[in-house]
């Protein structure tokens, strides 16, 4: 009995409730979706028992596979073409208005910084049906598809970059333009020549955080798109996954998850050897917007 | 998710003040700013602020009586508001076909907050402090879930609480139940378990960015000073922690209040719906569309105020705002 009342009062004891709630937690988290992951290896077609190990949901079946399923096909390649198309819109505007609202003082950019901060937390589906009332009702020069589809997500997203790169200036500060200026650069030299590769970190990470976020998206891409062949794979999975589906599901399913964590993963070296070698300790956490 | 979104904790008072970064503006190139703030600018303008004028026109427009289609009414002098009384007159008494759903989405979001709060806190807090050198792996793997999609990790938990699923295998390995439990048809607690695993990670991340920050010499201090485990937390920890804990909350909840594929997934009865099933329901609707708007409506009303709030807090921590 001391010894537990000694041990209760040890200021240096080790927190081991909190560490296996930490470890449950993250079992929990985890395990299911790689119960899924390995179900789309299963030789047969139940999602539930397990039957072999098999390619076939991948390759294999003729008719039903990843490889050889049409709509699962064109679903993956709409889930792509949306990420990159959403990321390279969404980069550049969302720099330009990091440094412009950076550099400007007033009314008007301090509402555009409460409007960027509304977007992060305006519930998704809000804006996806205003967005779709928008294209049904007003006359536009686009319909729904993935030029709707575009503009929703690049909307959604730009408080991204805008807020990862104002972080990464107000770090920066102004003297190192100034001093630039000082030596005779311009104002728009200065932004180009001193101030945009310091920022190349907080853009490259700004641009996989963007990416990885779009290829899961779903409420967006779901209202805003037009037909069957706009259908990106959430979507595929959402319409499907209570209708009897085969593993070929939780195969596609399956190559998003990789295709993310891919590109995070990539994304992330990147960003490291960028840090190391502007000279700064990179982390998991800084590249994710941390600290 | 970024400490940028996070208010700031409170700074420790031996920390001198950081030094102002707004004394000056940036020399030169007045017009540079505005310039390239510009696109991004009208981009939120045109497609964030306009459509919600476009929200405003549809519900307080008219229904075409012949085709049933959506005339939106751009002047607002010529506003109606059958629409919303509609929905208003309709959401209690005897007519009250939308309040159960409305005050479902109240008690499931509630209730899927507080275990996520319940959930999060302990695991940012082990994390952010105490995890010593397993912190970047520990990390990693809470992070893990943001690039998973949602469908993914609810497309997994289908499989698990199928009639033959894992869940019912268990279940009947053990004995206590026969094991053909129909988990995927109308349980409240499985949608209500099914948004606490699908928001969590969005509150875990915030909390351990918040908590990641906290001074540790004010509670090593409260601690030399005599402070027990309990008092230390209660007294020092949780104060500091606080503005996180309602910004996560706040980050948590929105989300949910328009969610409507996670009951359909995981129930997709009726007996479940909330309050973004009946937007996703009435929003195709030929004639209901305007309903689907009064919706929004609401939602966006009720998340207003905890908006606003969340702009506010974390526009005042950051010194960059004029």
């Amino acid at each position: 009995m001391s010894s537990l009342t000694a041990w209760w009062h040890d200021p240096w004891r080790k927190p081991r409730l909190l560490a296996a709630v930490t470890i449950v937690y993250l079992m929990w988290s985890l395990l299911p979706v790689l119960i899924a992951a390995a179900f789309s290896f299963n030789a047969g077609r139940s999602r539930t028992s397990w039957q072999g190990f098999s390619l076939r949901w991948y390759y294999g079946d003729p008719e039903r596979s990843v490889w050889h399923d049409d709509t699962l096909q064109t679903a993956l390649f709409q889930t792509l073409r949306l990420g990159v198309l959403t990321t390279l819109v969404c980069i550049p505007l969302g720099v330009a208005l990091a440094i412009g609202l950076h550099r400007w003082r007033g009314r008007i950019p301090s509402s555009a910084n409460s409007m960027l901060l509304l977007s992060f937390v305006l519930p998704e589906t809000l804006l996806a049906v205003a967005l779709l009332l928008v294209i049904t009702q007003v006359a536009l020069p686009f319909t729904l598809g993935t030029t709707a589809q575009v503009i929703g997500l690049v909307t959604f997203q730009l408080s991204y970059p805008a807020i990862l790169v104002r972080a990464r200036l107000a770090t920066i500060g102004h003297q190192l333009e100034e001093a630039a200026q000082d030596l005779g650069a311009s104002p728009l030299s200065a932004q180009r020549r001193v101030i945009l590769p310091m920022l190349v970190p907080a853009i490259v990470a700004s641009a996989v955080l963007v990416f990885a976020d779009v290829i899961d998206d779903f409420v967006i891409v779901r209202y805003l798109s037009g037909d069957s062949t706009t259908e990106p794979t959430s979507v595929k999975i959402y319409n499907t996954a209570r209708a009897a589906p085969t593993p070929a599901l939780n195969a596609l399913a399956t190559l998003m998850l990789v295709a993310a964590m891919l590109a995070v993963a990539l994304g992330f070296l990147l960003y490291r050897w960028l840090g190391k070698r502007t000279g700064e300790a990179e982390s998991i956490g800084s590249f994710a917007g941390e600290t | 998710m970024t400490a940028a979104l996070l208010p700031d904790a409170p700074e420790s008072p031996e920390s001198p003040a950081a030094p102002s970064r707004r004394t000056r503006e940036p020399r030169g190139g007045r017009v540079l700013g505005p310039l390239l703030a510009l696109p991004g600018v009208a981009w939120l303008l045109l497609f964030f602020v306009a459509p919600l004028y476009v929200v405003l026109a549809v519900v307080f427009g008219g229904v075409d009586p012949v085709f049933r289609t959506v005339i939106p009414v751009w002047n607002p002098v010529l506003w109606s508001s059958d629409q919303p009384i509609y929905v208003l007159t309709h959401i209690v008494g005897s007519d009250g076909i939308f309040g159960p759903a409305l005050l479902r989405t109240a008690v499931y979001v509630f209730t899927a907050s507080c275990l996520c709060l319940l959930i999060a806190f302990p695991i940012a807090y082990y994390v952010a402090r105490l995890s010593g050198r397993w912190k970047g792996l520990l990390l990693t793997m809470l992070i893990a879930p943001f690039w998973i999609s949602y469908m993914m990790r609810m497309l997994a938990w289908v499989n698990l609480l199928a009639n033959d699923g894992i869940v019912n295998k268990v279940i009947s390995l053990g004995g206590i139940f026969p094991g053909d439990t129909e988990w995927l048809s109308g349980k409240s607690i499985v949608v209500i378990l099914g948004l606490v695993y699908g928001y969590v990670p969005y509150m875990i991340i915030p909390l351990f960015a918040g908590l990641d920050r906290l001074p540790t010499n004010l509670i090593e201090g409260a601690r030399d000073l005599g402070a027990n485990r309990f008092s230390a937390f209660w007294r020092v920890t949780w104060p500091m922690s606080r503005p996180v804990v309602i910004a996560s909350i706040l980050l948590t909840c929105l989300p949910m209040l328009g969610d409507y594929f996670t009951s359909d997934l995981l129930s997709g009865a009726p007996s479940t719906s909330m309050v973004g099933n009946l937007i996703n329901n009435t929003v195709l609707t030929p004639g209901q569309t305007g309903q689907a708007g009064a919706f929004v409506l609401l939602v966006l009303l009720v998340s207003l105020l905890p908006m606003v709030y969340y702009v506010r807090s974390v526009s005042r921590s950051d010194g960059a705002i004029g």
